[in-house]
């Protein structure tokens, strides 16, 4: 039976790189309409596990997964599912802001033509960039190549990119993580007015955003004696990873005392 | 890793301690002055509690540029919390020891109305309970400061002996009421500062274990037996 409060059910899932399993026994439910955070220290896994709600692992050559991500209650994994589907449904922003070297126009109506959009483009690139708190910067110039907007801008654009898609779920690598504290809180203020539509799965470094911006928090490490993988050892809400966690390897990674 | 933010922490904690003997001292000087009615050594510890006041100041201080510099989370954002409590739980309870030795200086050249004998032993028991709550708290002990407050049912009885032995003399002269009303208000203070300490050990508990509750000492200190 499956919950319909959880988007996302990852069930002891594992990734390999080769040999290597660099996810090990994942279980975690995702809340829908709820921003959840992955920390942990460089190198566990966060990104890897990231990946795997959207199936982009599978752009590495060498990876398998084992187990079973459930998208409402569908898991992804199954063989009949189109990987790129998935990718439609479950967008991405990464760590460095990547727009496509066209019209800022462009890069929200690329992609929804692609998938197949026929309603009025025009509406469509106004109300994504209004989703992405991007519109009033931009609407004069959208003709422009998307390269010539600031940093903070740009990641605002690849969200909106996202949202041209109108997918159910956005994953975020390190959103922020090249941008100044402006861009930064613009880009936090953001993702709580899209968790009203949208659920949010991020992976960040920074603990302090991962406490200001995330209802969630998963705690990743490297565990196993012979060969170390990443899997989760805390799952809970934000307010008592940060105040009062229960395994004590998280306070330790929270207040700084490794990683 | 940590080395700065940990000896902060610990400097914090000293000077905790710190403030805590100060308070101590001041509480037992203030019964004594009273007691022996040495009115200079009561202005000494009036005007001393200036210097509670600003160690709070202090602690305040410090606490806010580690949280501001260092963004604690969990345990280290827990005990932080709870120094700037604990600091201005002292601060207050300062405050006692400077409304005792006013009350000496007030009584002016009027005799006690009777020996002190349960307000120092009051005084006693009270900074003892408050001594062992401070270094359970500095070392992070819940065990230890679980048990303390407990002993606060035993001032609380002190409280309501001096109070029925004070309303007697109340009711055998109407005109000692003055006289009884100042050592009333000295044995109240000291009830407060008992009830205080307490809170220093429910801060005790939340550091070491993320647990909020309020330990049910019992407050009732005009209970009838």
């Amino acid at each position: 039976m499956t919950d319909n409060n959880y988007i996302l059910e990852a069930h002891a899932l594992n990734v390999f790189y080769g040999s290597f399993r660099a996810v090990a026994d994942v279980n975690l439910n995702i809340l829908r309409n709820n921003i959840t955070a992955i920390i942990g220290p460089s190198g566990c896994g966060k990104s890897t596990l990231l990946r795997s709600f959207n199936r982009m692992n599978e752009l590495y050559t060498g990876t398998r997964t084992e187990g079973e991500v459930l998208f409402d209650g569908q898991n992804l994994y199954d063989k009949d599912v189109d990987p790129v589907e998935v990718r439609y449904r479950i967008g991405m922003v990464f760590q460095r802001a990547n727009p496509f070297p066209k019209s800022i126009y462009e890069n929200i109506a690329w992609g929804a033509r692609i998938h197949g959009f026929k309603g009025n483009m025009d509406e469509l690139v106004e109300f994504s960039l209004r989703q992405a708190a991007l519109w009033d910067e931009v609407k004069d110039i959208l003709k422009q190549s998307g390269l010539s907007l600031s940093g903070g801008q740009q990641q605002r654009l690849c969200i909106a990119r996202a949202i041209a898609i109108q997918p159910e779920v956005i994953l975020m690598d390190e959103p922020a993580s090249a941008l100044d504290p402006i861009a930064t809180l613009k880009i936090e203020e953001l993702m709580q007015d899209l968790k009203k539509k949208y659920t949010i799965i991020i992976v960040t470094h920074n603990m302090q955003q991962a406490a200001r911006v995330s209802d969630f928090t998963a705690m990743m490490m490297l565990t196993g004696t012979e060969s170390r993988s990443g899997t989760v050892i805390e799952f809970d809400a934000t307010n008592k990873i940060f105040t009062r966690p229960s395994d004590k390897r998280t306070e330790d990674y929270v207040t700084g005392r490794f990683g | 890793m940590r080395k700065t933010f940990e000896s902060e922490i610990q400097k914090l904690k000293d000077e905790v301690l710190v403030m805590g003997s100060l308070v101590e001292q001041a509480i037992l000087g203030s019964v004594e002055a009273l007691k022996i009615r040495d009115i200079p050594a009561s202005q000494l510890i009036y005007d001393a509690d200036a210097h509670i006041n600003s160690m709070r100041y202090e602690i305040e201080e410090k606490v806010m540029i580690a949280i501001a510099t260092q963004q604690p989370m969990a345990h280290d954002l827990r005990l932080l919390a709870s120094l700037l409590e604990v600091s201005g739980e002292l601060e207050r309870m300062g405050d006692y020891a400077k409304g005792i030795a006013r009350i000496n200086i007030r009584m002016g050249d009027q005799p006690l109305l009777k020996p002190l004998i349960d307000i120092p032993r009051m005084a006693r028991r009270g900074t003892d309970m408050l001594n062992r709550s401070l270094t359970a708290f500095v070392n992070e002990d819940a065990e230890a400061a679980r048990l303390i407050p407990s002993e606060d049912d035993e001032i609380d009885a002190l409280y309501n002996q001096v109070y029925h032995e004070l309303m007697l003399f109340v009711i055998q002269d109407a005109r000692s009421i003055e006289r009884a009303n100042w050592l009333l208000w000295v044995a109240h203070n000291l009830e407060r500062l008992a009830d205080r300490v307490t809170n220093i050990c429910e801060r005790t508990i939340f550091v070491a274990t993320g647990e909020m509750k309020e330990i049910d000492a019992s407050d009732d200190e005009h209970r009838v037996e």
